[in-house]
């Protein structure tokens, strides 16, 4: 099973649900705790659900993309690379072969369409990916990925991400922290799950941007699809007649409230601050549990 | 180069610290001494026109990037394609049973197109989004919307950016003002690069502070100078004193502290700007902090 909790908004709560989620389901102490349980962090570009689940690092590996790599005693300058590179992202000008690594996307088709065998591909870092278990949590595990500074691509840092950790809890629970929008790292971070957890807020912004959040994951990806709404009470009714209108149902929502803010500030889990909330989680996540079995 | 408008762009690194809130008031103070042209750079989730009272007055289909799609009556089943792709895009058929691209997943790369030996695969060039020019009562908005899950959100964020910075050439507008996306990929990379001034908006937490050193980091790559506001900086003191000795420690000016008032929300859900809104103490502090800026910009 594999819960991705994401957003459309920015600051909204993903990552509040999704810690907050996991600790909740890793306190359970009978039949009903997942075996097996870990929280991904895809946010690679901004990671922050390390602050709030302090885990212990026990790894860690780069990630990269391939760069191809030209071979001046072999190429002859023949231009193929550049005319099947989709991105720009090399160059034939004169005798001399460019690659820009910001525009490659590491696809592999200049090196397969090299007529000479000129070009090798070789891995240029974007950035790593890490991983733990989590101090008082027994069995669960924790990953993330944090993307190098001034690098544009989210998405291998992701894919790399999920391709180590998912086999780890083969048959448990799997919760995917996304990164704000709606764009391809968003994408990236949903493929492949069972439930998308939308976490919202009852504004005009929040709104706006869920709407988008719904289209890319009910409807581009066909996941069934729940909303969270958090700091219930300010703004309006806009997000509630929406979800109505559109049968999205809302799993959830968690009032404002200060506590919540400042334990939020000093990196404090909202079930450690608030605990009475852990039944809230748990219920959650059993709702989560009939909608997806009403699927299949 | 040497008329090229200023551009004052307004990241965070992480989402929701208020950066469309800020941009909006930047726009309203501004208006009223400078001649501006205004663009989203948020584009996959943009809601500046929320609270810009926007007239729409042209719009544009983007389309940027390749889609592969493969002939189920051409395919032959040998797999050449799945083996091509890095993307995990093509899901693989059997026996008999037609290869499928898979559209979320496809990069356009074309690696498959130019493996397939029968021929089945063709690549689209599907739009990707729309772009639009809007009036706001603030000057010209330059504003987009990614199609779910669209790739490619650079390009647009560049393409918008663009359009406002053409804008204020042919009109002689004194400033650009870029409301920018979350994160330090690559929209936020199209939002900065070459820009005036990176305002960060920055929450007293410590989620927020870690964000902010990374996209602080980021503007130091491109040679953006950068200034920071604290928003509801009476969240946590403590938090906030920290980001005051990060922005001292990094010689980066702290040009404000909004403090945390439900009014801001009252502003949004009215479509206008807190500045317009309210005469509070968070207006107080976004005229504050635009006084700041606005030597920064004239001055630099």
């Amino acid at each position: 099973m594999r819960i991705a909790v994401a957003s459309g908004k920015g600051g909204t709560g993903k990552t509040t649900i999704a810690v907050s989620l996991l600790l909740s389901l890793a306190a359970l102490e009978d039949e009903t705790r997942p075996s097996k349980l870990q929280l991904l962090d895809c946010d690679v570009e901004e990671p922050n659900a390390a602050i709030f689940v302090k885990p212990v690092i026990e790894g860690q590996e780069e990630v990269g993309i391939l760069l191809p790599e030209v071979d001046p005693a072999l190429c002859t300058h023949c231009g193929r690379c550049a005319e099947v590179c989709a991105f720009h992202a090399i160059a034939v000008f004169g005798e001399k072969v460019l690659v820009f690594p910001q525009l490659c996307h590491g696809c592999g088709s200049c090196t397969y369409n090299c007529p000479t065998g000129a070009i090798q591909e070789r891995m240029s870092p974007i950035g790593t990916i890490s991983w733990g278990s989590v101090p008082d949590c027994p069995g669960v595990r924790f990953g993330q990925g944090k993307m190098n500074v001034g690098e544009a691509m989210a998405n291998p840092a992701i894919r790399a991400l999920k391709k180590k950790m998912l086999p780890e809890v083969d048959g448990g629970v799997t919760i995917l922290d996304a990164p704000p929008g709606n764009a391809c790292p968003v994408v990236e971070t949903l493929r492949g799950a069972d439930f998308a957890l939308l976490v919202t807020e009852p504004t005009p912004f929040g709104l706006h941007d869920l709407r988008v959040a719904v289209q890319v994951a009910r409807g581009e990806l066909q996941i069934p699809t729940g909303v969270v709404i958090n700091r219930d009470g300010i703004g309006d009714d806009g997000v509630l007649a929406f979800c109505a209108e559109n049968d999205v149902p809302v799993l959830l929502s968690i009032p404002l409230d200060r506590r919540i803010a400042e334990a939020y500030a000093d990196g404090i889990p909202l079930v450690d601050a608030v605990p009475e909330y852990r039944q809230d989680f748990v219920g959650l996540y059993h709702k989560i549990l009939t909608l997806v079995e009403g699927e299949s | 180069m040497a008329d090229d408008p200023q551009q004052l762009v307004v990241l965070s690194g992480k989402g929701g610290t208020g950066k469309t809130t800020v941009a909006a008031a930047l726009a309203h103070l501004a208006a009223q001494e400078l001649s501006l042209s205004i663009a989203d750079a948020d584009v996959d989730a943009a809601n500046l026109e929320l609270v810009l009272d926007v007239q729409q007055v042209a719009s544009h289909e983007f389309v940027s990037g390749l889609l592969a799609e493969i002939d189920p009556d051409l395919c032959i089943s040998c797999g050449q394609c799945f083996e091509a792709c890095y993307f995990e895009a093509i899901t693989p058929g059997g026996v008999g049973v037609p290869y499928e691209i898979n559209p979320t997943a496809c990069e356009g790369c074309a690696a498959c197109y130019y493996r397939c030996p029968v021929d089945a695969i063709s690549l689209l060039t599907p739009p990707c989004g729309l772009w639009y020019e809007s009036n706001t009562r603030f000057g010209p908005l330059f504003h987009a919307h990614l199609f779910a899950g669209g790739e490619n959100s650079g390009k647009l964020v560049t393409l918008v950016r663009q359009q406002a910075r053409l804008r204020a050439l042919d009109d002689h507008r004194d400033l650009v003002l870029v409301d920018g996306p979350p994160g330090i990929g690559c929209p936020v990379i199209s939002a900065v690069a070459g820009a005036t001034l990176a305002l960060m908006v920055v929450e007293p937490t410590l989620s927020g502070a870690h964000d902010l050193s990374r996209v602080v980091d980021l503007a130091a790559h491109f040679g953006v100078p950068a200034a920071v506001v604290v928003n509801k900086a009476d969240i946590s003191d403590k938090r906030t004193e920290e980001i005051e000795a990060f922005c001292a420690a990094r010689a980066i000016p702290l040009v404000g502290r909004i403090p945390y008032d439900t009014v801001v929300t009252e502003a949004m859900v009215q479509g206008v700007p807190i500045t317009e809104f309210s005469d509070g103490p968070v207006s107080r502090a976004l005229i504050h902090t635009w006084g700041i800026i606005k030597e920064k910009l004239v001055g630099g």
